[in-house]
């Protein structure tokens, strides 16, 4: 394989060997002639302007742009929009409010040169819009609008204190559910800690229930209600007294989205 | 209520009675053991070799496995002689007493713990003795253990058993066979060993306000976690077979009942009815069927289903929070169940068919966790009489005569006991110390002994 390779080149090569080797030669050309004597120059030499540049060359309002130049063989250089003379190379920042063009004039015993840059001047994007006035989380809607109501010891039926918070909570509960269409309000039964653990499902289970009938009764979508017994399993506080448990024999509302 | 004359419980494992700790206070007497309790000597068992690094804890095992049954009475170690036997060949037959010399009081003969006289006698004064020692043989841990009865001279005649108990060299094996030996010596006073039961139980020791269903040896040794949900999971039942483990959790949102294989260490699917709360499973004595209380009718009541939750049928009928269905173990047409239909929760028993309910607790109070001792007659359960709602205490109570015996007086909120096996144990939850942990007690109130230490405990169920 490997000397067949090494074959096929040499034979290649000696191809375009011959092949060359046929090629007709052409006849030398003549050598051109020598160019005439140079002209003695009186005369001062142009100006010449080697650049002459804004960057950026397109800026924001408000914001600078440099102009940067380099000017030879001139005896006075100058750039018009109000900058005026100016050394044979610098640079300048500028910071024009609209599309400027800015001319160079450079003079020059032998003749002037005049080059020109633009800036392009754009506007600011608008600021975003105001942020619309904040909206209020599902969780902090109940938080507000939503308070718990409480039970007697082994009781659960709503007591008359919590049938005006309950009417009230309904209310808030119709146009947080209107503001929430997916929303679902998730009411939970809880216990004091004297009943034993597994009665106390019951019974918060109960308290939730008769809590989720009062509401549908008064026009919160039953479907969008769910219950959950808690017990005695979550209490609100833990301290073994009245003022405690009474705050632990609870309905609680918790929106689940 | 109070009883004049001490009314006794019948039905107990043993055969003759004894009274209970607080017989002067208490309304009734258990009977758990027979007339005077025998009283044993267990000398230490020496180890030889690589066993000896775990004779003491065979030595602990065993002596408490003998203690917890209450069956018999621990002679003093202080008073046992110093150089007991440890094997047959060590044993001497009681010398005759030599004729006094004159003067002196006749003495008894002493071998220095090497004559079975020497226990007998004062200050040892024990019925039985039990000795041995312990070995590695082909890298297994070996104990030999010896029981004999110190009333008989002889020791051939006076031997009852020598057994060898063979186990890991490990501290496992070593419990295993002290657990063993134990159980041998209890089984000569007619008392089935406990060793291989297990008490299933709920702890948030992995984690505060979550509740996860672990398990442990009956004496509390090797406790182990079997869910993992990081959410409440409680009210563990176990089937009678125990193969079965129910329980009621929190771990997909409502609380609903998980079973859960103890042969396979997986979760069996359970049909749970479409309701907002499903708990307080437990099984029929037959492990063919699950009870439970279920609030798809409104309040929580007792059906029964299939073991996988199929063909649901409710057994109770009342606008009441009903929960904690038992099913009688030795009558499976009746069953117990606490109910808020007549006010505050009481125990209440009625047929499978719903027929005959009546309630056994008086009303006073609140009653709860009633628990079936294995004879179907008796029952623990908790209540508050006497104290405040909340102040949990565990009675026994005999259902015929609906007498009963309050076991602990206070001491904490006590709460559900269950029953041993053996019907002479029992576990339950209290928070005496503190914390909430688990302690098993003889039937009649005494020998407390804590199973738990790390985090609180609720909720034992004892398991064969």
């Amino acid at each position: 394989m490997k000397q067949r390779h090494i074959a096929i080149t040499i034979l290649a090569v000696s191809l375009f060997l011959t092949a060359a080797g046929c090629k007709k030669k052409q006849p030398v050309a003549p050598p051109p002639p020598p160019p005439p004597p140079p002209v003695k120059v009186e005369k001062a030499p142009a100006a010449v302007i080697n650049s002459f540049t804004a960057e950026p060359s397109t800026i924001i309002r408000g914001e600078s742009s440099t102009l940067r130049w380099s000017v030879a063989n001139a005896t006075a250089v100058s750039i018009d929009g109000g900058i005026g003379t100016v050394p044979a190379s610098g640079s300048r920042q500028v910071y024009p409010s609209a599309n400027t063009t800015y001319r160079m004039t450079a003079k020059g015993g032998g003749g002037d040169a005049i080059a020109a840059v633009t800036v392009t001047v754009t506007t600011p994007p608008p600021p975003p819009p105001p942020p619309p006035p904040a909206k209020a989380s599902l969780s902090e809607r109940i938080a507000k609008d939503v308070q718990d109501v409480f039970f007697d010891y082994d009781k659960s039926e709503v007591r008359e204190d919590a049938r005006a918070t309950l009417q009230r909570n309904a209310d808030a509960i119709k146009a947080i559910l209107n503001d929430f269409p997916s929303a679902v309000i998730s009411i939970e039964g809880h216990c004091d800690e004297r009943g034993s653990a597994e009665y106390n499902l019951g019974l918060g289970d109960r308290r939730s229930s008769s809590v989720r009938e009062f509401l549908s009764q008064v026009g919160v979508p039953a479907e969008r209600l769910k219950t959950i017994s808690f017990g005695k399993e979550k209490p609100f506080c833990t301290d073994a007294n009245e003022g405690c448990w009474s705050k632990n024999r609870r309905a609680h509302f918790v929106g689940v989205q | 209520m109070r009883y004049n004359k001490p009314a006794l419980i019948t039905g107990l494992a043993l055969a003759a009675l004894v009274a209970a700790s607080r017989a002067q206070q208490s309304d009734i007497v258990i009977k758990l053991t027979g007339g005077q309790k025998k009283t044993i000597a267990l000398p230490d068992f020496r180890g030889a070799g690589a066993a000896a690094q775990y004779a003491d804890l065979f030595n602990r095992t065993v002596f408490e496995d003998v203690q917890r049954s209450g069956l018999l009475a621990m002679a003093a170690k202080s008073f046992y002689p110093l150089n007991p036997p440890q094997q047959e060949p060590d044993l001497r037959p009681t010398p005759a007493p030599g004729a006094p010399r004159r003067g002196e009081q006749p003495q008894a003969p002493n071998c220095n713990g090497r004559c079975l006289s020497d226990w007998a006698g004062a200050p040892t004064s024990a019925n039985y003795l039990g000795f041995g020692y312990a070995a590695e043989n082909a890298g297994q841990f070996v104990a030999f253990g010896h029981f004999y009865n110190t009333g008989i001279a002889d020791p051939n005649a006076a031997k009852v058993f020598r057994k060898l108990y063979t186990g890991a060299l490990s501290e496992d094996g070593a419990r295993k066979t002290a657990h063993e030996y134990a159980a041998d010596i209890l089984q000569q006073f007619g008392v089935p060993s406990l060793a291989g039961t297990k008490v299933y139980f709920v702890s948030d020791r992995s984690g505060r306000g979550t509740k996860e269903i672990w398990v442990m040896d009956f004496d509390g040794a090797n406790q182990r976690q079997l869910t993992q949900f990081k959410s409440i999971s409680f009210t563990p039942a176990i089937s009678a077979d125990g193969l079965r483990l129910a329980f009621t959790t929190f771990a997909k949102g409502q609380p609903q009942i998980m079973m859960y294989s103890t042969e396979t260490g997986r979760f069996i699917p359970f049909f749970n009815p479409p309701a907002p709360t499903n708990a307080t499973p437990s099984f029929t004595p037959d492990s063919q069927q699950v009870l439970f209380a279920s609030s798809i009718g409104g309040f929580l009541q007792i059906y029964v289903s299939d073991l996988s939750g199929a063909n649901a049928r409710r057994l109770s009928n009342s606008r009441a929070i009903e929960v904690e269905p038992k099913v009688n173990p030795k009558n499976p047409s009746e069953m117990l169940f606490v109910s808020g239909r007549g006010g505050l929760q009481q125990i209440y028993k009625m047929n499978l068919d719903g027929t005959d309910v009546v309630r056994l607790t008086n009303g006073e109070g609140e009653a709860s966790n009633p628990s079936w001792h294995p004879d179907g007659q008796h029952i623990a359960f908790a209540w508050t009489r006497g104290y405040a709602p909340g102040n949990w205490n565990v009675f026994l109570m005999d259902v015929a005569s609906r007498e009963t015996v309050q076991l602990t007086h206070g001491e904490g909120k006590n709460e559900n006991p269950t029953w041993a096996p053996d019907g002479r144990h029992l576990v339950f939850s209290s928070n005496r110390t503190g914390r909430s942990q688990i302690y098993s007690m003889l039937a009649d109130g005494t020998s407390v002994t804590p199973l738990t230490r790390d985090g609180s405990n609720w909720m034992p169920v004892w398991s064969k």
